[in-house]
């Protein structure tokens, strides 16, 4: 479904990605875990294009994003993706939030998306803040229509980067809830998070990246109780 | 009195006071109206980026028009349209709504620039996300903040600009200032036209004072955005 070959990303001088492979299959729920700057955001958002990579070749399906010619507006269409800090619209009511993409991009009729996000409201229970702005919301809530605000567009793949980390303790079970709802109906997934619980149930494979690489991949019971790596282990040993 | 009624009342000279500020605040409005349209197209051209990047040659156009803008003096500008640019026209009020519309233009441009930056980025990376495209993005969701971020640095600029054409003067426009000026060579007695002309540019920016805080008082209360 997604397919990265040699990926790489240079600011200037430091190279951050020096060489990513991995392909991503339908269905797949992958979790990427390592330490913080090994370049876990950078890899990310190079996925949709939001860093132009320095080199190396990406895919979704059978378009390839890295060709100059690939309209990017159109297959981020079909790839969500949340932020650490939400980053929703904050001059527009939540609806307006979750529908300008649908209805600006002409996929949908502006009733046909009112109506789709006005059940997706229903499914993380914030039907009634439909005409809320975003800064009448907690982060939690905030983050979960920004999950929503992705998946209006039928995206076939959601991006998470750390979507949990801004929050408050109390609030980071409720925007997980979703997340593990959304893996459970089969949606594809990239998610890079430190919430080793999510990690252990929710992941189909999860890619430990170190220095630029990805250093161990493997699923996540073997991840967890046979890490091969140094560089993992003493991770995993800081964490768990 | 006498000195007054000279200035005010004689041959009904107070509707030529009127007739003035008439003039001053078609070429202001306008010139805002144009000033608002051209910096706005210029602040998204100077924003513009490639693909990778990079600046746009609109970036250059815009940057070089900003300083060009901001280098000389204002009157020079008005004088350079007037006898060299649009020397063919003689709607004085037309060259001076374009010469102050491209003036403030540029003043615009770095205010909205302003206002755009004091904007989370993450709005515009979110808009990117979901396949927007970048003038959707801006359209309905960073201009919109921006304006309302600017909204009491473009009120000032109003001001400014209001104030700023009482330079009409020299391309024989008869504003405010001018006719003021002239009633004074009249009657040989300048106190009264120039401070009534003076107390009534001061009451008319007062009022616009006074408006643009209750619209910006009203637009924060509006907890929303
Ligand atoms: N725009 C940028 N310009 C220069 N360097 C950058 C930029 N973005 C990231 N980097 C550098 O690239 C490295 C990897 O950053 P990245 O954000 O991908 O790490 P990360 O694994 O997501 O870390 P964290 O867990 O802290 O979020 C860091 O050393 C960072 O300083
Ligand atoms: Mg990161």
């Amino acid at each position: 479904m997604l397919r990265v070959e040699n990926l790489k990303k240079t600011y200037g001088e430091t190279e951050v990605l020096k060489g990513i492979s991995c392909e991503i299959k339908d269905g797949e729920k992958i979790v990427v875990l390592g330490p913080s700057g090994s370049g876990k955001s950078t890899f990310l958002r190079c996925l949709n294009m939001l860093e132009a990579p320095s080199g190396g070749k990406i895919w979704l399906n059978d378009r390839e994003l890295t060709d100059e010619n690939t309209d990017l507006g159109t297959v981020r269409q079909q790839m969500g993706m949340v932020f650490q800090h939400f980053n929703l619209f904050e001059n527009l009511t939540i609806m307006d939030n979750i529908i300008l993409a649908p209805v600006k991009t002409k996929k949908m009729k502006k009733a046909e998306a009112k109506e789709l996000a006005l059940s997706l409201l229903k499914r993380i229970g914030l039907a009634d803040k439909a005409d809320a702005y975003p800064s009448q919301l907690s982060g939690g809530q905030q983050q979960r229509v920004a999950i929503v605000r992705s998946l209006a567009m039928k995206p076939k793949v959601m991006l998470f980067d750390e979507p949990t980390s801004a929050l408050d303790p109390e609030m980071v079970g409720e925007v997980l809830d979703v997340m593990t709802e959304l893996a459970d109906s089969g949606m594809n997934m990239v998610v890079v998070t430190h919430e080793m619980g999510f990690a252990k149930n929710v992941a189909s494979r999860i890619l430990f990246m170190d220095g630029g690489y990805i250093v161990e991949e493997n699923d996540p019971e073997n991840f967890f109780s046979h890490p091969k790596n140094p560089r993992c282990r003493e991770f995993l040993s800081k964490i768990l | 009195m006498e000195q007054f009624t000279a200035a005010f009342i004689t041959e009904d000279r107070w509707k030529l006071y009127f007739q003035g500020l008439g003039t001053t605040m078609e070429i202001v409005l306008f010139s805002t109206i144009l000033g608002l349209t051209l910096g706005t197209i210029c602040c998204l051209m100077n924003m513009s980026t490639t693909k990778n990047g990079r600046p746009t040659v609109f970036h250059y156009i815009a940057v070089t028009y900003i300083d060009i803008i901001r280098g000389t003096p204002s009157v020079l500008q008005l004088l350079i349209m007037w006898f060299i640019i649009l020397r063919a026209s003689t709607n004085g009020v037309l060259v001076a709504v374009i010469s102050f519309g491209i003036n403030s233009g540029a003043y615009v441009a770095e205010i909205i620039r302003g206002g755009i930056q004091s904007i989370n980025k993450g709005q515009i990376e979110a808009g990117d996300a979901l396949g927007l495209s970048r003038f959707t993005t801006m359209r309905y969701v960073i201009l919109p903040q921006a304006f309302k971020n600017a909204l009491p640095t473009l009120c000032n600029e109003f001001i400014t600009l209001l104030k700023e054409t009482a330079i009409v003067g020299y391309v024989s426009l008869a504003d405010l200032t001018r006719v003021a000026n002239q009633v004074s060579s009249r009657t040989y007695q300048p106190f009264m036209p120039l401070i009534g002309a003076a107390v009534i540019y001061f009451v008319i920016i007062k009022i616009f004072t006074i408006l643009f805080g209750n619209l910006e008082r009203r637009l924060r209360q509006d907890a929303t955005c």
